[in-house]
């Protein structure tokens, strides 16, 4: 991206060969927030490449973003979004991309990765003929030239790929602390250093197979983990792209001028067009709209909004253009301040501490201990230096990377493909440990409890010809309830045909003129002024003239296994609250119908993060269920989340784990699937330590030669494996939790 | 012995010239979008190098 931006300005320039001026090119990138696959894919490029104006379209899935090359005196960055918008896409310029350095971080470790790997196959290739050459009759000058080669081979590589570990453990070291790097960098580079003195000497305890192999592994690891920290940096960026970046200013003589967001101050009177995203928080002076407002409330019904009716920041206007007086512009509105409480909530859950790197703290130092008790023992005993030093590294090595190297990601596995078995597909590599300390739940209504779509509730008090005639009407509009009218009918295997000449009027509803009068869909007071309806109490009506009205009632229905699933976590023990940005009368009928006690309606973004916080403070460990992007600063920050996988891209981001399908069974599986691979993780620190208790002393006494080694090194891997390989199939329950409710 | 002066430079040519293949696939970029090369292989549409 960054590439093409130098070329686009190279290419700008006056070009003094050929006397021309070519065409002026720029290169913007773009957020796309709904593209999915390579059908999405293909067809955005298709729409930009059809203006003129674009020279080179190119969409990176990815990061959900399109870099476009155009010119800039022919099309303006908004013509670009808005044809997008046209194609049914929601993009939005990209904010300067500040990830560029934790991209070039991933490819630095790929690249040391691919050379770490390179140069294990090799002298693995070397070390196992060696090994072989041991039970069989492999001259000694064949040894030597192999252990010459797998010096040749490792040295450079271990150089070059294990800086990672060396810089890290450095660093360590000057702020006096202890971490994993340490003994990785100390058993790596003595390792390598003593396994060339002894290549030298001609004797065969020669370790550079386990010196590059434990790189190579431990590079796995670290790279994965970059590629984590890359996608939820776009993703936190992306947000911010969905601000709008320029605005319709009217001066107070009536005269209207673009300016950029940035440039906006509270105190100015807004245009926002119809389809347009609202640039600033403030109140609505002039006109009425829908406004969708599921960015900041999650809630998914547009809202109708007056004269006075206050609107945020990202949100869309439908219907009609209105004039809005800002209140708060720029780095204060509502939307900066949800991506500031992400950020401010993914840093407060970097410092969570692993149960690898636990261990690997009270570790350390005794493989420390160890090695040096063992140096200092042979040469007490008498033995010399070299071999002293030798039996110390052999100590170093055979503890530390099969005991905790293995031990939790072998149960990561395991738990992790049993979950995506069941349609959990687990995002956080440290989510499985945070969600089995859980103790709390806390969920999000609209889409979490709920499936997050209307449906018509009293389908049975209408009669068909009636519910054709409201699909018929329906099948124009976008909006929600009609979307559900629509379903309605198709689900009762009604003929539903689109009527002639429909129009839809924001905020109230849908109209069509027939040879019978008119016949109108909507909101009570719309449908009054053709059907003479008197307080009507429906949340759609549907009147023809001359005829008596009739109501369509919605229901945002529960998922069906919620009672069941909420009940079983409350006899568990847990905690159990419904935190929710809708109103309360709904917040509360969904509480009672699931069975939740605790419970609170109209809460902000950063409502349900003080919640969270006070949760914490007293002590639990909470799991937050949510979908909105609302929700996704409180996923952030809750010691444990998960998201269906219906959520806004954000909160999915910002999951431990997303879950598939209509029922919320996963929840109380992935705390299970959780709980029980914590207990299986300190089963296999239980195997490794049983391992280390055998062959750290051998060690220490000076019998571990490489084949020994690494036969022991294998068998305590496998035995971990299987261990962790019964969780696939073992049978588990929800056991019971602390109990302090 | 013989059969091994072959053997090793040959395996360590092989090992060597896919280290240099996946550098340079690196440093061409075909690695920045895992999701979208998957699908572009699989599209009709001319365009499948990486993005440089």
């Amino acid at each position: 991206m960054d590439r093409a931006l130098k070329l686009g300005v190279a290419d700008g320039v006056f070009d003094a060969q050929t006397q021309r001026i070519e065409a002026r090119e720029e290169t913007v990138s773009l957020v796309v927030e709904n593209m999915h696959c390579g059908a999405c894919m293909s067809s955005i490029e298709r729409c930009l490449k059809a203006i003129s104006a674009v020279s080179e379209a190119r969409v990176n899935l990815s990061a959900r973003r399109a870099s476009v090359t155009f010119d800039p005196d022919r099309v303006e960055v908004q013509a670009l979004v808005d044809a997008l918008g046209r194609a049914g896409f929601r993009a939005a310029e990209a904010v300067e991309a500040s990830g560029d350095q934790d991209v070039a971080r991933a490819d630095d470790l790929l690249r040391r990765l691919g050379v770490a790997g390179f140069a294990a196959a090799n002298v693995m290739l070397l070390s196992v003929s060696v090994w072989a050459g041991q039970a069989s009759d492999m001259d000694k000058a064949a040894a030597a030239l192999f252990h010459w080669l797998s010096a040749l081979i490792a040295m450079p590589a271990i150089a070059y790929s294990a800086q990672p570990f060396f810089r890290s453990a450095l660093e360590a070291l000057k702020g006096r602390r202890l971490n994993m790097d340490v003994p990785i960098s100390l058993g790596i580079s003595l390792a390598t250093i003593m396994s060339f003195y002894q290549t030298m000497r001609g004797t065969s305890h020669v370790y550079f197979d386990a010196a590059i192999m434990l790189t190579f592994f431990l590079l796995i690891g670290r790279y994965l983990d970059q590629r984590v920290r890359v996608r939820a940096r776009g993703a936190a960026e992306n947000l911010l792209g969905l601000k709008a970046l320029g605005a319709l200013v009217l001066d107070d003589d009536g005269t209207a001028r673009r300016v950029s967001a940035r440039a906006l101050a509270p105190g100015m009177k807004v245009q926002v067009a119809a389809g347009e995203r609202i640039p600033v928080d403030g109140r609505i002076v002039d006109g009425v709209t829908d406004v969708d407002a599921s960015l900041i409330t999650g809630e998914t019904l547009p809202q109708a909004v007056g004269m006075g009716g206050v609107v945020h920041a990202g949100t869309v206007n439908l219907t009609r253009p209105v004039v809005v007086e800002a209140t708060a512009t720029d780095d204060s509105t509502l939307l900066a301040e949800i991506a500031r409480l992400m950020q401010a909530a993914e840093q407060g859950r970097g410092q969570y501490v692993r149960l690898a790197d636990r261990a690997a703290r009270q570790y350390a130092p005794a493989v420390h201990v160890l090695g040096a008790a063992t140096f200092i023992g042979w040469m007490i005993a008498g033995a010399g230096w070299e071999l002293s030093l030798t039996h110390a590294i052999a100590v170093l090595i055979i503890t530390c990377p099969c005991a905790l190297a293995l031990a939790v990601p072998a149960v990561q596995v395991t738990a992790t493909s049993r979950l995506f078995g069941k349609g959990v597909i687990l995002k956080a590599a440290d989510g499985l440990e945070r969600l089995a300390e859980v103790d709390t739940v806390v969920f999000d209504k609209t889409g979490t409890l709920t499936r997050g779509a209307p449906v018509l509730s009293n389908a049975r008090d209408i009669d068909d010809a009636t519910l054709a005639e409201a699909a018929s009407l329906a099948i124009a509009s976008r909006h929600p309830y009609s979307k559900a009218v629509l379903m309605a009918a198709e689900a009762r295997g009604l003929d539903v045909r689109p009527a002639e000449g429909v129009s839809e009027v924001p905020g109230s509803g849908l109209s069509a003129a027939t040879a019978s009068g008119e016949r109108r869909l909507g909101s009570a007071s719309w449908v009054e002024g053709v059907a003479g309806l008197h307080s009507g109490t429906g949340s759609l009506w549907y009147g023809v003239a001359g005829q008596a009205p009739v109501a369509f009632h919605f229901d945002d229905a529960v998922r069906s296994d919620a009672p069941d699933v909420v009940a079983n976590l409350l006899r568990a023990g847990y905690g159990v609250y419904l935190i929710s940005g809708d109103r309360e009368e709904t917040v509360r009928r969904v509480a009672h119908e699931v069975g939740i006690e605790d419970w609170q309606g109209a809460v902000r973004p950063d409502g349900k993060i003080a919640v969270l916080d006070a949760l914490k403070a007293s002590g639990r460990k909470v799991l937050m269920v949510g979908d909105g992007l609302n929700d996704a600063p409180a996923l952030a920050a809750a010691h444990a989340s998960l998201s269906p996988s219906t959520a806004a891209d954000i909160s999915q981001t910002a999951a431990d784990a997303v879950f598939q399908g209509e029922d919320l069974g996963p929840v109380v599986e992935s705390i299970k699937v959780a709980r029980a691979s914590q207990g299986m993780a300190i089963e296999n620190f239980a195997i490794a330590l049983a391992y280390n208790a055998v062959s750290v002393p051998m060690a220490m006494a000076g019998h571990v030669t490489p084949l020994i080694a690494a036969l022991a090194m294998s068998l305590s891997s496998i035995a971990v494996t299987l261990n962790a390989l019964r969780l696939k199939t073992a049978r588990l329950r929800l056991s019971s939790v602390g109990g302090r409710r | 012995m013989t059969a091994l002066a072959w053997l090793i430079p040959c395996a360590l040519a092989l090992g060597a010239v896919g280290l240099v293949a996946f550098i340079w696939a690196l440093n061409s970029g075909q690695f920045q979008d895992l999701e979208g090369s998957g699908w572009r292989a699989i599209s009709d549409d001319e365009d499948d190098k990486p993005q440089s």
